[in-house]
């Protein structure tokens, strides 16, 4: 039960990175805190048993804090002045106590019948809720017989669930192709600015 | 961020571990079926080794050691690689039909079609998130109008 | 303990649903997107945990020479964590175009807050 308390205390960590995130004055130390926060998820994805989220979560993290340091540090405009939004914080602290008593419920606190399981048993296979299905049980049984792979995640992926996979593939290549239709330059040539000689040329 | 790139040592340091870093990533996306890890990882990783060339040597170097065009194309194959995979399954059974045998459990040679997949996923992440780089470097040098 | 967990993950969602709302600087809305999505990715891991009687649940990966029945007896659910691994390159994507927006918008109007761009666009 001691990992438990590592967990709260992993999570604590990145709550108070996200609120330095969102509320330094200076950009770069925002973006440097987003950094440790998502360390902290990548050790907190250790612990809670999935290793495959907790090696991509941190080459990901790390490829993040580059793009994003690049956009900061050549920029001369890297601190923040605008006076507080009255109006807007306390609409989202009063959609945040909405939530967080909606969560409450759900989760099943103080004698409401909770929707969702409580942690540490989650619903792998429910005969009971027929005619759904249960799935992860017979996921994490049959996967190495009848996929041949010992990873069950993998399994998921790439054999059961593949066709989500194609969709995600789907989804990246659309956003790589977004990124480079931002970042063309229409009709001007991409050398030198060559800011005398006026606008674009068809 | 100054061309044409950093010191001596940081560039030293980058010609002896790029090549690591880029075994690396291809053998967590080849053994994904065994261990943790997987395609999508081992794409991200392939394309650090990318990144650190260009922050290493500067982005005219980088851009024509691994041109755009270049980028796009193994993106665009491993897309099709990807969908080709899927669309083999119909000689056997259906859409995404995992058909090759199964193998030994915990041996590279396992999993069906789950390593050639890993393999065509590895392709398509790292090709575009290096072109997806590269493309964000070049863009910045041309807008540099308060560059100390 | 298992309420204070989720209890905590949707406060870090608060703080970036905050960032994304009441802030002005563009890095900083990126920043709340970010947040947002590390929270939701958290706690999809955390509904998939599972721990039996005491014991931490085991990773959902046979290690070599055991045998093929001993991942239903001890793993924590595959399936969310299949869905998080998809959602964290997807993630990277988002993160990228957003920057291309970023810098593009600085290009164009010398400065990276909404006020200003908006009172310059006019």
């Amino acid at each position: 039960m001691g990992m438990e308390y590592l967990i709260v205390a992993l999570i604590a960590f990145m709550f108070v990175a996200a609120l330095v995130a969102v509320e330094a004055r200076d950009l770069l130390s925002s973006v440097i805190s987003l950094g440790a926060a998502g360390f902290a998820l990548s050790v907190i994805d250790l612990l809670l048993g999935a290793p495959d989220l907790a090696i991509t979560q941190v080459v990901v993290e790390v490829v993040a804090l580059v793009l994003l340091v690049r956009v900061v540090l050549t920029r001369t405009d890297t601190s923040v002045t605008a006076p507080r939004d009255a109006l807007r914080t306390a609409a989202v602290l009063l959609a945040g106590g909405v939530l967080l008593v909606a969560a409450f419920v759900a989760v099943g606190g103080a004698g409401t019948d909770g929707a969702m399981p409580p942690f540490g048993e989650p619903r792998l296979s429910d005969p009971a809720a027929a005619p759904v299905e249960p799935v992860s049980a017979e996921y994490l049984a049959k996967a190495p017989d009848e996929t041949g792979a010992a990873n069950a995640v993998m399994a998921i992926l790439l054999d059961y669930r593949a066709y989500d996979t194609l969709g995600e593939a789907t989804v990246i290549f659309v956003s790589i192709l977004g990124l480079y239709a931002i970042l063309r330059r229409v009709g001007r040539t991409s050398g030198a600015a060559r800011a005398g000689k006026g606008g674009t040329a068809p | 961020m100054n061309d044409p790139g950093m010191s001596l040592i940081v560039k030293n340091t980058a010609r002896l571990i790029t090549g690591f870093i880029a075994v690396f990533g291809i053998y967590i996306a080849l053994t994904g079926h065994i261990s943790p890890g997987g395609g999508f990882a081992g794409g991200v990783i392939l394309a650090s080794a990318v990144v650190l060339v260009v922050l290493a040597f500067g982005r005219e170097f980088a851009a024509r050691l691994v041109t755009e065009p270049q980028c796009h194309g193994w993106d665009a194959a491993g897309a099709m690689g990807f969908l080709v995979v899927a669309l083999l399954g119909y000689l056997v059974g259906g859409f995404f039909w995992n058909f090759l045998p199964t193998g030994r459990l915990g041996h590279l040679y396992s999993g069906g079609m789950i390593p050639v997949a890993n393999l065509a996923i590895l392709v398509k992440v790292g090709a575009g998130l290096a072109g997806a780089f590269i493309a964000l470097a070049l863009f910045h040098r041309t807008t540099q109008r308060r560059e100390i | 303990m298992g309420i204070t967990l989720y209890v905590l993950a949707f406060a870090v969602l608060l703080a970036g649903l905050y960032a994304v709302v009441a802030k002005k600087n563009i890095i900083k809305i990126i920043v709340g997107v970010l947040i947002l999505d590390y929270a939701v990715n958290m706690m999809l891991v955390l509904v998939g945990y599972r721990s039996i009687d005491g014991q931490a649940g085991q990773a959902p990966i046979l290690p070599g020479g055991a045998e093929t029945g001993a991942l239903a007896k001890s793993a924590v659910d595959p399936l969310p964590q299949a869905m998080v691994l998809t959602s964290i390159v997807i993630g990277l994507g988002l993160t990228a175009l957003m920057v291309a927006m970023a810098i593009r918008l600085y290009e164009k109007y010398g400065t990276f807050d909404m006020n200003e761009i908006r009172r310059l666009r006019g």
